[in-house]
């Protein structure tokens, strides 16, 4: 029976897409658009486990395909494919988008894969939970898979009301053995479990609310599903080599996220209270200040700085690497022809000595080539830390993209 | 009715009160008065633009945008701006609202991320997108938003022009005044010259090849920027001007903003 189910909920997911597409008729023109692009990762640092290397190529197509019809309706496809020299796990396919978008007077409906962004910190994205991590593709928890879902949203003088069903989940990617930035034992995926009987079937719900009141923006929402972050179970493989399994739980979480601005200073933050993630329920939030001096040195530069504190409340039992941290940065904007930008930030551990600092830049050539250099160390861990496993992983990347 | 009899009493008071010995500030006031109430009642427009910078060296680039402003009654206007090219920031979106007076509410759209971000509108005088125009130039101008002095009036370029200076009421402007070139028929404005916080000259911009639209709003197609001090220019050229398209609040909030391509 849960066969027949999933099988049908899936054909009937694609009907209602395809429904939608046949029925709207079309007036703008197709666009084609995107980006590929060449990367290469080195690591200055030898490799601590067998099968790791020290640098990488890698090659990736991001094209996106748009069309819009009458009234304002649109057709979205994104696929996404990276292939990557030196770990298997890295070189994947995914659908960013393949979204329809039905415009009415009284809402939106959006229908299909998507990707959607909760939030208003910089440095930890802890309310954004819709989507999947996609952290092969980087750790900076910016990347994401796409998401299946059915979601309509209300826009009104009140604010805007979302509504999300969520059909299917996403599993997170890890890196495999060829790829750095991973722990001594490596994740197998093969062995994946569920809380729910469901397993990836299982329908997630969310809503969210969101408005503003004059320099206040604040959102409010509501997730109840599969937790997009797995615990780590100790396990073997068909080799019997030690592994870690991912177990994904069935949560609740609830969530705020607000943003205040008062003369050049922005203020942010956000908070999560989570139920139903390995024993214990928790809080959590981060936030902090942005503040930007305009045209600095009497040039045409723009400097930000940044301040964040992340917080959790299981404190050494956290999953992930921010239970107490300090977080600080600088961006600045050279605001010139190349759009040259600069972020450094420096991540604290408060109860430790680690820190986290990395650096992006990022540099146009021309109308069409960006070039985006990233570096990132992790230093002074002990051997509690969340990173201790990664300590030899310091990255220099350098991405040249053809936007097109 | 009421209302025609009420733009009525203002035009004859205009027409009027030079007469009443007026003051070159008073006199400053009422051709920027008269020059927003011209500007008044077009709804909505949507346009496109070329922006192209050039540097001391002569190099160029250029992006492109499309523009969408709504006409707000008794406020500033609300406006968004998508940026086409270059590529890798294709997507990227400016909501904002601007108020007569105070900062403006500013959202950007960044498309990578999915993300709508509340960013500060208090420092108006950042450079725009990379171009020698600050977000003071580019953002809705209402009479609230300078103190006004009448100069002189004289030929420019052929048109009879008011001269006249402006001095922005925010503290945070990056000017200490304005000079401002207004042609006395059509209330085009032909030329502004910025001086910075030291008072010196910053940068000049002209306005050209100016177009009536609904047979009423004079629009330039050109509008050049040149900055003194550092050499750099900005040309913003101007097509595809489209008046009353039915735009509405709905096309200028967060989901708009989200949907925009």
């Amino acid at each position: 029976m849960p066969a027949f189910t999933t099988t049908s909920r899936g054909i009937l997911f694609l009907l209602i897409v395809a429904g939608f597409f046949a029925a709207a008729s079309t007036t703008q023109a197709h666009e084609l658009t995107g980006f590929v692009g060449a990367e290469t990762r080195l690591y200055p640092n030898s490799a601590r486990y067998i099968g790791q290397e020290d640098h990488s190529v890698s090659l990736v197509f991001k094209p996106e395909y748009y069309h819009e019809f009458e009234g304002g309706s649109s057709f979205t496809f994104v696929p996404f494919y990276r292939l990557n020299s030196a770990d298997q796990e890295r070189t994947h396919f995914d659908i960013r988008e393949l979204t329809f978008l039905w415009l009415q007077d009284d809402f939106e409906l959006r229908l299909g894969v998507r990707k959607v962004f909760w939030g208003t910190t910089e440095f930890f994205h802890l309310v954004d939970i819709i989507n999947q991590f996609d952290l092969v593709e980087n750790i900076d928890f910016e990347d994401k898979l796409g998401q299946p879902m059915a979601n309509i949203s209300f826009s009104r003088d009140w604010g805007t009301l979302d509504l999300f069903w969520l059909p299917y989940f996403r599993e997170r990617t890890f890196p495999g053995k060829g790829g750095r930035l991973r722990g001594a034992t490596l994740i197998d995926g093969d062995q994946t479990e569920y809380e729910s009987a469901a397993e990836e079937w299982h329908s997630d719900w969310a809503f969210r609310y969101s408005h503003f009141f004059g320099d206040w923006d604040v959102g409010i929402s509501q997730f109840i599903g599969t937790n997009r972050e797995p615990s780590l179970l100790d396990g073997t493989n068909s080799n019997g080599d030690a592994v870690k399994i991912p177990r994904y739980e069935q949560i609740t979480q609830t969530s705020l996220d607000l943003s205040f601005v008062t003369g050049e200073w922005l203020w942010k933050g956000e908070a999560l209270y989570r139920d139903g993630q390995g024993n214990e329920n928790y809080y959590a939030w981060t936030g902090g200040f942005e503040y930007t001096f305009t045209r600095i040195w009497n040039s045409q530069m723009d400097l930000g700085v940044l301040g964040e504190w992340m917080y959790d409340t299981r404190q050494s039992k956290a999953t992930n690497a921010f239970q107490n941290d300090l977080a600080g940065g600088l961006r600045l904007a050279f605001n010139n022809s190349a759009s040259t930008e600069a972020l450094f930030g420096w991540v604290q551990d408060i109860d430790s000595s680690t820190r986290l600092l990395f650096l992006e830049t990022n540099h146009r050539f021309g109308d069409n080539l960006l070039l985006t250099a990233e570096f990132r160390a992790f230093i002074n861990q002990p051997a509690t830390d969340f990173f201790f496993e990664s300590r030899d992983d310091e990255i220099m990347q350098i991405e040249l993209a053809y936007y097109f | 009715m009421k209302s025609t009899v009420c733009i009525l009493s203002i035009v004859i008071f205009f027409i009027v009160s030079p007469a009443m010995a007026e003051t070159p500030e008073e006199k400053g006031l009422a051709i920027a008065t008269e020059d927003d109430k011209r500007d008044n009642g077009f709804q909505d427009f949507t346009a496109n633009m070329v922006m192209l910078l050039k540097n001391r060296q002569g190099e160029e680039s250029s992006r492109n945008i499309r523009n969408k402003t709504l006409e707000v009654e008794g406020d500033g206007d609300k406006s968004l701006s998508i940026f086409d090219r270059p590529r890798d920031v294709k997507g990227t979106a400016l909501l904002n609202f601007t108020h007569k007076v105070g900062t403006d509410d500013q959202w950007l759209y960044l498309p990578a991320l999915k993300r709508v971000k509340r960013i500060s509108s208090a420092n108006k005088s950042g450079s725009f997108m990379g171009s020698e125009f600050a977000y003071e130039d580019v953002t809705s101008q209402e009479v609230e938003k300078y103190n006004y002095k009448w100069i002189r009036d004289e030929d420019y370029k052929g048109e009879k022009c008011f001269v006249f200076e402006r001095y922005p009421v925010y503290k945070n402007s990056g000017y200490t005044r304005q000079v401002v070139w207004l042609d006395q028929k059509d209330y085009k404005i032909l030329r502004i010259e910025f001086f910075d916080r030291k008072n010196s000259p910053l940068k000049t911009l002209t306005q050209t090849d100016f177009k009536q639209y609904l047979g009423k709003y004079w629009y330039p197609g050109n509008m050049y920027m040149e900055n003194h001090q550092t050499g750099k220019s900005t040309l913003l050229t101007w097509s595809d001007y489209k008046f009353q398209t039915g735009l509405s609040d709905k096309n200028f909030n967060k989901n708009s903003l989200k949907r925009t391509r």
